[in-house]
């Protein structure tokens, strides 16, 4: 837990050099300027698929671990548990255990109990508000924006992401705990699609337990089972079920009634692991006797693992093989053609070109599909197809003029090339040479 | 159905409005509590509201342009006055610079270009597009600005001193030249063979015969020997492959009999002289500018 929350706050802060023209923060999604960096990778809003790829991968793995293990995800790394066993913590830190609190509750008000709730919803806030702080660090440069919160000089953006934030996780892992899992998570719903008699559960072995029953010290284990049902792993449980009815969607396998059930079980003298992690396929062969190996590879396990190889290989080739330059071509449709005194046609184009990479850099645009086609650019001094100046990481817009004597057909297919001043050539782009109405 | 007298509904213990519709009766169901404060809250809150914000409207009165002025002393007017000096202050710079700089100083500083451009293109739309379109491809009797062909010029000076000073409009310095009707002229027979003179050699097809004459003593002096036009006198080129009003037989013998002429007015005195240049330039820009 602490690992994460370490990452968490932390990871704004580190620098990546990117040359004079891009931020040099390692992690930052650019809202303004609409870029996303991570590290060495810097996305624009149109490669967002990449972004789309990574979620799928988060979910297939998400996916793989739940048919191995169970809901460990839930139960150790999803946010919603982090920050509710760190609200859970400070609880308990400031207001005792479960008796204490239970206490503190039922008393009437008082200067203790004023002050202890008081101090336990301070630090809640302060936590959502560190949380919600950190947030929007991932957004803005961090160093900056931390000097400008410490000066509460902030813009109402930032100061609104940071309150909902705040309040967010405020009310989520103080108030709302477990009942985002039962019934706000979407995840809990389906889980049980990817679990099947070999996926690691927590499960009560009811062979051994039944029939349960009020033990007296003393009396003899034959004939009854180990259970004395004396609920402690009902009491544990943050969800509110009962781990004996068998697995059931409200478990976040957090393994409270594990631990429970065996400091029972420890007092009784009896052995532990009544209430255990296990698979459904070894609590069967437990009955007669034989000890089943934890099967990893099962044909489920192995197509997920296969998609996220997949996945994975599609992303890495995409990013080796991404473009560092793209043209865009927009005819022009106001008008549409213009004819000349000679009896030529003129068309008008837009052209955008994406410099991807960190530096500034020249293009060469070409244009072929029709004889005779003569090009011009429009713009401020002297500007030449051959050298098309754009700067580092931005995009360079050009009107462009194409002229050609009056072709057969009316619209006429016709190509841009774009090269750059290493001779590297990108993607074409098919566009039209348009001279007389359709 | 009677008033005054409660009606308990039996099953679930409410009162009932006590209308009833074939054995069926409306439950009166209280407002939620929380509902009802809202409601009062936000009457108190509209109280204040009144005094502090412009609310009234009257014919007359503080307010600019009638009505009330609130407490808060806050109109949109006075918003839109403030965003607009923001704007203003922001574009004082290049105001300034683009004063100061030439046709041909700011067509080679990419800044200033894009400021003109900007800015002529948004008063192109205002003033302009009424008869150029908004594309500026003109139409029937209205030039297109986009092509290479220009009736009085197509540098920037030239498009510059058009907008400013029109053509044939009332302006002392306007662009102005007339076509004399030659049907008070020439005969009929004689018009059309000078308009077939004039398709034939705008096809690239010269006729040695009546028609060349009849252009050499009626047309060339104004379009020139040979028929390329004028500019300085706003004679149009009769063998471009452009024609204004139309270059069929018959559209150029109307043309000759009793000529079309269009007016622009002189945007000199509406526009300010920064808005007259930009619009110099952007039209330049269009694609045809000399």
């Amino acid at each position: 837990m602490v690992v994460l929350l370490g990452i968490y706050y932390l990871a704004p802060f580190m620098r990546w050099d990117r040359g004079p023209h891009a931020p040099d923060q390692a992690i930052l999604i650019d809202m303004t300027s609409s870029r996303a960096y991570f590290f060495f990778i810097d996305i624009w809003p149109q490669e967002i698929y990449y972004l789309t790829g990574i979620l799928i991968l988060a979910a297939i793995a998400l996916f793989l671990a739940t048919s191995l293990f169970g809901r460990v995800w839930c139960g150790y790394a999803c946010p919603q548990t982090v920050w509710t066993d760190l609200f859970v913590w400070v609880e308990r830190i400031v207001q005792g255990d479960r008796a204490k609190r239970q206490k503190l509750y039922k008393a009437a008000w008082s200067i203790e109990k004023l002050w202890k709730l008081g101090l336990t919803h301070f630090l809640w806030l302060v936590i959502g508000l560190l949380t919600g702080g950190a947030w929007v660090f991932y957004f803005n440069d961090a160093p900056t924006l931390l000097e400008q919160i410490i000066h509460f000089d902030v813009p109402w953006s930032v100061m609104g992401w940071i309150i909902a934030l705040t309040g967010s996780t405020y009310v989520m892992a103080g108030f709302a705990r477990e009942q985002v899992c039962t019934y706000m998570c979407p995840y809990a719903r389906f889980q049980s699609a990817m679990f099947d008699k070999d996926t690691l559960i927590i499960g009560y072995d009811a062979e051994r337990g039944e029939a349960r029953g009020k033990h007296k010290k003393g009396d003899s284990w034959e004939g009854r089972g180990h259970c004395v049902d004396c609920t402690a792993c009902v009491q544990v449980c943050p969800t509110g079920i009962d781990i004996r009815d068998g697995l059931q969607m409200e478990c976040i396998a957090c393994g409270l009634c594990i631990d429970a059930c065996n400091d029972v079980m420890h007092k009784l003298e009896l052995p532990a692991d009544l209430i255990r992690y296990a698979t459904t396929s070894s609590q069967d062969t437990r009955k007669t006797g034989t000890a089943l190996p934890f099967k990893i590879w099962r044909p489920r396990t192995f197509y997920y693992a296969a998609i996220i190889a997949v996945v994975g290989a599609a992303i890495l080739y995409g990013l080796l093989n991404r473009s560092l330059a793209e043209v865009h071509v927009l005819h022009d449709r106001n008008p549409l053609f213009v004819q000349l005194s000679d009896g030529s046609v003129r068309n008008g184009y837009d052209i955008r070109i994406l410099n991807k990479t960190l530096e500034d850099k020249t293009y060469n645009l070409e244009v072929s599909g029709l004889n005779g086609l003569e090009m011009r650019v429009q713009g401020a001094g002297n500007l030449q197809a051959g050298a098309l100046p754009v700067f580092a990481g931005s995009i360079g817009h050009f009107r462009v003029f194409l002229s050609a004597p009056k072709p057969g057909e009316t619209r006429a297919n016709i190509v841009f090339t774009l090269t750059d001043d290493q001779g590297v050539q990108y993607e074409n782009y098919e566009s039209v040479f348009v001279s007389g109405m359709p | 159905m009677t008033q005054n007298e409660k009606k308990i509904d039996e099953f679930t213990g409410t009162e009932t409005t006590g209308h009833e519709w074939d054995g069926i009766t409306e439950l009166d169901t209280p407002m939620p509590r929380w509902w009802l404060i809202v409601f009062y809250v936000c009457i108190i809150w509209s109280v204040g509201y009144w005094f502090w914000y412009p609310t009234w409207p009257t014919f007359s009165g503080d307010g600019e342009r009638g009505g009330t002025v609130g407490s808060a002393q806050w109109t949109q007017y006075k918003q839109l006055e403030e965003a607009q000096a923001e704007i203003k202050a922001l574009r004082a710079e290049y105001e300034s610079r683009f004063e100061a700089a030439s046709f041909k100083g700011v067509q080679s500083d990419p800044t200033l270009y894009a400021f003109a451009l900007a800015g002529g293109k948004s008063a192109f739309g205002d003033n302009c597009a009424t008869c150029h379109g908004t594309g500026g491809a003109g139409a029937s009797g209205y030039p297109n600005l986009n092509d290479d062909d220009w009736l009085w010029g197509g540098t920037v000076d030239d498009i510059y001193q058009t907008v400013s000073y029109g053509i044939r409009s009332p302006h002392d310095e306007t662009r102005f030249s007339e076509m004399p009707a030659f049907a008070d002229i020439l005969s009929d027979s004689e018009i059309s063979d000078l308009a077939g003179f004039v398709a034939a050699k705008a096809a690239g097809v010269d006729m040695p015969d009546i028609g060349a004459t009849l252009y050499a003593d009626n047309c060339a002096v104004c379009h020139a020997d040979n028929a390329g036009g004028d500019k300085t006198l706003g004679a149009p080129n009769l063998v471009d492959a452009i024609w204004f009003y139309g270059g069929t037989q018959g559209e150029i013998e109307a043309q000759i009999k009793k000529p079309k002429h269009g007016m622009m007015p002189a945007w000199q005195d509406r526009l300010s002289e920064n808005t007259l240049r930009q619009l110099a330039i952007y039209v330049h820009s269009l694609g045809g500018g000399e």
